[in-house]
């Protein structure tokens, strides 16, 4: 008979060490699929971690893959705290990017110190706008907001298709569905001379350590955990429900606008319709593997970007499909899940099941 | 009069059923996993997997029949996941079935490549012919919409009032129910409520992964990377749109093909004044307003997303 007990007062090493553990798993069970795959194991793993450090070409095109999941990942932490299902950050991430171009593809101009900002409020708030729909259908009518916001990803993804091909076209692309190139003045510029990575990453960073002391010093940040722990109590101390909703969705929905922003402004310059290999999605993951802590999702976002970045270069030397790191991914996510159980129970075997 | 005439139309209404049929396998499933008490939000990744698992069976020599067994065990594995992470551990039921998902898909997509690494075009299967019932398909009208369509789609009505039957009259459909509005009474009564849920999950499971399988082995005839596009999703919102009965799920599922049909009819006629996305767009739009239009009155099985433990009062 197995019995769980709850844990009063879990120690360091389950809160910091299971995760950690929940991701070395996850990296040992990739074993299974590519043995499958019929690919050397330990030469695989080799090419994994040469492919996201071996080289400062490597870690910058890791960095810039974690510049994006950061930001997705603060997306869902703080819109977890509070129970506030945001699935759509993908969507929030497009119409971030899609009004990053629309004021910054050569509409308007100026000092970098004037575009870079305009850029990113552009952004922030169209993704702020796109959570803040639902989430006032949640509060006014009860609709759920998991799937009005997963839904709202397709149709945002259309409608960036829509627009493509439209307003946002740009004539010089001989015929590809893209839009005219962010103008340099509103560009992101590089960190290091000749490699990717961005100044999204100090943004990233940046937004990260704000969210933190947000969360932990501020009155709204205690709301905000209060209506997360037990909305009904909140509500009876006074602490309007509807409002922190509406700022957590402000927060989240701008959140990862800005990944949008960095990306097309950052890293391609342009936006098309293959902007996000699903950063939104991957956002829950790394906001999971951090338990939801703004700084958690620092280190967690850089090990899904290793992941990436890693299995992709792995996967190209040695022809195993790139879907191994999405698998990966996945895997650490319901590890990390799993995980989470055990630091909140004791698990005991017992002999014999007529206990109290 | 262009409408009466698309709206009269025999090939109408047949493609508004074979549109509606995956999401009648779908919704069935969504609302036994959610009528015990469990959000599957792993419907789309399980969607993915039933589709893929099915038609590589039937590729690499399994009969079509097999290929559905193979489907439906592939999603009867993906619910088991969720049911332990959900029911006896009493985890988050959004964030394990966003998981499933995840893994579902990918798992799917990795097997499609590893064993098809360097195909352009997807390689194609025989898939379910359309049934030629004697007289029944020769009768005009219904023959063609109804009684013209696959075997897959004969299954997915006749689900719709298996599912009704053991739902409504059968004391296991009682109990059912029951554990998602009371768990607690359910033990008192001496039955598993563990038991009970992951049992409902799991063959949930395998109906959403039959709705995956009539993608790649009746509507189309191979798999292709992103085709479910949602369609996972839409169930979930149909679900709440049926208020949990599989008469309504059927009905909702009909509605939602006729319009799909409609608008790609539409499409044909109007097309040249509007962008083709603003038709695409028009199922998940349909979804939400079909949710919102629901949302004041909906009863949500009562102890849906409320974990239950054992010894709990």
């Amino acid at each position: 008979m197995i019995r769980f007990e709850p844990r009063s007062n879990p120690g360091p090493f389950l809160v910091y060490g299971v995760p950690v553990l929940a991701a070395a798993i996850a990296i040992l069970l990739a074993a299974i699929p590519l043995a499958l795959a019929g690919a050397p194991i330990i030469e695989a793993y080799g090419l994994m971690i040469s492919g996201a450090f071996g080289s400062v070409f490597s870690t910058s095109e890791m960095l810039t893959r974690a510049t994006p999941l950061i930001l997705t990942g603060l997306a869902a932490a703080i819109a977890f705290r509070a129970k506030l299902w945001n699935i759509g950050a993908e969507g929030q991430l497009y119409m971030g990017a899609m009004a990053a171009v629309a004021v910054g593809a050569g509409v308007i101009d100026g000092p970098s110190w004037v575009m870079i900002p305009v850029v990113i409020l552009a952004g922030m708030a169209a993704g702020a706008l796109m959570l803040i729909g639902p989430t006032l259908l949640k509060t006014r009518l009860g609709v759920d907001e998991v799937v009005t916001t997963l839904l709202l990803n397709f149709i945002v993804l259309l409608f960036v298709q829509m627009m493509l091909e439209g307003a946002l076209k740009d004539p010089m692309s001989m015929g590809w569905p893209q839009s005219e190139p962010i103008i340099d003045s509103a560009a992101f510029p590089a960190l290091l001379e000749r490699m990717r990575v961005h100044i999204g990453l100090i943004i990233a960073l940046v937004s990260a350590v704000a969210l933190a002391i947000f969360v932990k010093r501020t009155i709204w940040g205690f709301e905000i955990r209060a209506v997360g722990e037990n909305a009904a109590a909140a509500k009876f101390s006074g602490i309007s429900v509807t409002k922190t909703m509406i700022l957590v969705a402000a927060l989240s929905g701008g959140l990862a606008g800005l990944a949008g922003v960095s990306e097309v402004a950052g890293t391609r310059g342009y936006l098309a319709t293959d902007l996000s290999p699903g950063y939104g999605y991957a956002g829950i993951v790394v906001a999971m593997l951090a338990r939801l802590s703004p700084i958690g999702v620092i280190a967690s976002a850089l090990f899904v970007a290793s992941v990436f970045v890693g299995a992709d270069s792995m996967s190209r030397a040695i022809g195993v499909s790139s879907y191994l790191a999405d698998l990966i991914v996945a895997m650490a996510l319901l590890c990390v899940l799993i995980g989470g159980f055990l630091t909140r129970f004791k698990v005991h075997f017992d002999r014999k099941s007529a206990h109290g | 009069m262009e409408i009466i005439d698309i709206l009269l139309a025999a090939s109408f209404w047949e493609a508004a059923i074979r549109i509606a049929t995956p999401l009648i396998f779908g919704v069935l499933g969504a609302l036994i996993c959610e009528r015990a008490g469990v959000l599957n939000l792993g419907i789309e990744g399980i969607f993915t997997a039933g589709a893929m698992a099915g038609w590589m069976a039937v590729w690499l020599g399994a009969g079509l029949w097999g290929g559905v067994l193979v489907a439906a065990l592939a999603g009867a594995f993906f619910g088991l996941i969720h049911a332990i992470l959900t029911v006896p551990l009493g985890l988050s039921q959004h964030v394990s079935g966003i998981g499933v998902t995840l893994l579902a898909t990918s798992l799917s997509y990795f097997t499609y490549r590893t064993a098809l690494p360097d195909v352009s075009s997807p390689p194609r299967i025989e898939p379910f012919r359309p049934l030629d019932i004697p007289f029944l398909s020769d009768l005009p009208f219904i023959g063609q919409a109804l009684f013209s369509q696959t075997a897959m789609t004969m299954l997915a009505l006749v689900l719709v009032f298996v599912t009704g039957w053991v739902l409504y009259r059968t004391p296991l459909g009682l109990a059912i129910r029951a554990v998602g509005d009371n768990p607690s009474s359910v033990e008192a009564q001496g039955l598993s409520v563990y038991g009970l849920r992951i049992g409902a999950v799991v063959v949930g499971s395998s109906l959403m992964a039959l709705g995956g399988a009539f993608l790649t082995m009746s509507a189309f005839d191979a798999f292709f990377f992103g085709m479910i596009n949602g369609r996972g999703w839409v169930c979930i919102a149909l679900t709440v749109f049926a208020s949990w009965r599989p008469g309504k799920a059927l009905i909702g599922a009909l509605l939602f093909g006729a319009f799909d049909a409609f608008q790609v009819r539409l499409q044909t006629e109007v097309g040249a004044f509007l962008p083709s996305q603003v038709f695409l767009m028009m199922p998940y739009i349909l979804s939400i307003i079909a949710l919102i239009v629901v949302a004041r009155k909906a009863e949500y099985p009562k102890a849906l997303l409320v974990p239950w433990f054992k010894g709990q009062r």
